[in-house]
């Protein structure tokens, strides 16, 4: 079949579009990633020679590895209380309907109205103000804060589509309230708590404004951490960390999709 | 085994006395969806081992009605008994009642035997005898080999037998039926039936069917409730529903009508006598009881008790074939017959002989072959 000039002129826009909208997404990750294999102590690009030595450097730094090992603390803390009460708060604006019902939901949605950096200083405030110190469970609250409507959200849109003949069923055969949330209820819920729980540990790990308010030199995280090297070192070790972070992520997201079903975990085939 | 009823009375549920103690009772049962009346004063008794049917069209409180007995809903007024106790505030998973819903509602991260054990474990059966139990209903439906697939795995028909058999493994004092078999297709649905009404009759379990299609309630049911708008319109046998309507809705709604124009002759205590055209015939005074002599009233006649017989003899009506419409074991005829009805009358005559004696065009007189006709006020009166 023969294509008018038109039709292919079009299509090899389209083709051109693509291309540099992928460029576009992929150029920072590319510039980072080879920076950091530059030798000299500068951010070059391209580098002018070649060495792993930042890489070494990005695991030997002590703050680093105390940050990571903070985040990874605040961040486990923080989805896991954020799926117990965010779930409980979505069951209760599901199932029931009481006084304050949508004032409730609007305030429990509200941080993703409100900034994070002033989630951040009202609880620097409030604390400064208590005397509670900025520890672990500052950061932690924080970002509970933070995650709780995403895990809402999820939890809310599972109870959705979670077919209620089931819990009559289970109530017809004699089971209590108690029983059906333990046998029926939460069974069927799982996914939807596991991609909320998920979806808050990313945030949670990346959160970088709110905690540079709420945590100390002894509790800052992975994001503080890197933003405190920036500011006293200009060498490529935060693009050595960049990549380490990109290839570890990477990793994790296919032993992910893998054992579980990416798509199930994050909800996105859920009808 | 699960039976737990002598056959003798379980063949015979409607033969039994009325004195004996309902398994379901509903005592002037209501209930309300804010302004709109879901039931009203629903009065009903259901014998041990019967197969109570709730027929109606969709919104007529068929499966409000349901969801009362099963205890997801709270009447308004009123009182619900099972085997004689007051349930009327007992909470749903204490009734013992078992359900079956028209999606089946299988617990979809369960094994089929899980599934089926579920009402047992709730109930703290020791663990052999559920392994027993569960076998056994399985058997029961005919889904032995089954027991470790998900539901997912299986057809429709199959996830219904699974449905079932977890409901009957309970022995539940009542088994209800919403709408079973609406998302089966045409054939299974029939074998479906057929065989639900064998375990029921074997088990002799209490049932209340849902159903809007009266072809399945005529075929399954001891006893009929016709309801709609929220009402139970009549509650009888399926042959007195067909023969013997209650009023207007029951014999529409039930099987198919024509409406012919009559007046009332005379009333002779519980039947009256009606004319339409040169015929008259006896019909239950009951629903004319606010007519007198003189009076127009419809008659309602079913096409299989219409016959053809040659135009212009006496006691018959006078009509024209419009169409004919060969059904295989018999023949539809549409006939006009501007005099006797307001809309085309439908004629059901057996056989084929109507092919060749009846073309369309043909004069015929029109004659009624049955005692079973019944009349009711004109609509613009009723």
């Amino acid at each position: 079949m023969k294509r008018s000039p038109a039709t292919l002129a079009l299509r090899w826009s389209g083709r051109v579009l693509v291309a540099a909208i992928l460029l576009f997404v992929l150029l920072p990750g590319v510039v980072v990633a080879i920076s950091a294999f530059n030798d000299r102590a500068i951010l070059q690009f391209p580098p002018q020679s070649w060495s792993l030595r930042w890489f070494y450097r990005a695991f030997s730094y002590a703050d680093f590895a105390k940050g990571f090992w903070n985040g990874l603390t605040v961040t486990v803390w923080a989805s896991s209380i954020a799926v117990v009460v965010g779930s409980a708060f979505a069951f209760a604006i599901h199932r029931y309907k009481f006084a304050l019902r949508d004032f409730l939901e609007g305030i429990l949605l509200s941080p993703l109205i409100i900034p994070h950096y002033t989630v951040g200083l009202g609880i620097l405030i409030l604390a400064s103000q208590t005397g509670i110190g900025r520890g672990f469970p500052l950061v932690i609250f924080a970002h509970v804060v933070m995650v709780l409507p995403f895990v809402m959200r999820s939890t809310y849109i599972s109870l959705e589509n979670l077919d209620t003949r089931l819990e009559l069923a289970a109530s017809s055969l004699g089971a209590t309230p108690l029983r059906i949330l333990f046998t029926v209820t939460i069974p069927l819920l799982i996914p939807g708590l596991l991609s909320g729980w998920l979806f808050a540990a990313i945030l949670s790990f990346n959160e970088f404004t709110a905690t540079l308010f709420v945590s100390s030199q002894a509790t800052q995280t992975l994001p503080v951490a890197m933003y405190n090297y920036v500011r006293e070192f200009a060498d490529p070790t935060l693009a050595a960390l960049s990549v380490i972070y990109i290839v570890v992520t990477a990793t994790l997201l296919t032993i992910a999709n893998s054992f579980l079903g990416l798509g199930k975990i994050l909800n996105v085939d859920a009808h | 085994m699960l039976m737990r009823t002598d056959p003798m009375t379980a063949h015979t549920p409607a033969a039994a006395s009325d004195k004996i103690r309902p398994a379901v009772q509903l005592d002037g049962v209501t209930k309300r969806f804010g302004d709109s009346m879901a039931l009203h004063e629903a009065w009903l008794k259901i014998r041990p081992s019967e197969f109570m049917t709730l027929l109606g069209p969709s919104g007529c409180g068929k499966t409000t009605l349901l969801n009362l007995v099963a205890g997801f809903l709270e009447a308004d007024n009123g009182e619900i008994f099972i085997d004689g106790d007051l349930v009327t505030e007992t909470p749903a998973h204490m009734r013992e009642i078992g359900i079956v819903f028209q999606n089946y509602a299988l617990f979809p991260h369960m094994s089929v035997a899980k599934n089926v054990a579920y009402g047992l474990k709730t109930r703290g059966v020791e663990k052999r005898e559920i392994a027993r139990r569960v076998d056994e209903a399985l058997a029961l439906v005919k889904l032995s080999g089954f027991a470790d697939r998900k539901p997912k795995q299986l057809s429709g028909g199959q996830q219904q037998r699974v449905a079932l058999a977890r409901a009957l493994v309970i022995k539940p004092k009542v088994l209800l039926l919403d709408e079973p078999f609406s998302a089966l297709d045409k054939n299974l649905r029939g074998s479906m039936q057929v065989e639900l009404k064998q375990i029921q009759r074997e088990l002799g379990v209490t049932t209340i069917f849902v159903t809007h299609d009266q072809g399945e309630a005529l075929s399954m049911s001891d006893r009929i409730a016709v309801m709609s708008a929220g009402r139970i319109r009549q509650i009888a046998a399926p042959d007195d529903i067909y023969r013997r309507p209650a009023d207007r809705f029951v014999a529409s709604f039930v099987g198919d009508a024509n409406i012919l124009n009559g007046r009332l002759v005379e009333k002779r205590g519980d039947v009256a006598v009606v004319s339409v055209g040169d015929i008259s015939a006896e019909v239950p005074a009951a629903p004319i009881a606010a007519l007198s002599a003189g009076d127009a009233l419809d008659v309602f006649v079913r096409p299989e008790h219409l016959a053809v017989t040659s135009r212009g003899v006496s006691g018959s009506l006078p009509g024209t074939v419009t169409t004919q419409v060969f059904q295989g074991g018999h023949v539809d005829l549409y006939i006009d017959a501007p005099g006797s009805a307001r809309e085309r009358i439908l004629l059901r005559s057996p056989g084929i002989a109507a092919l060749s004696s009846c073309p369309v065009g043909a004069e015929i007189g029109l004659t009624i072959g049955s005692d079973d006709i019944v009349a009711f006020p004109p609509r613009e009166a009723a």
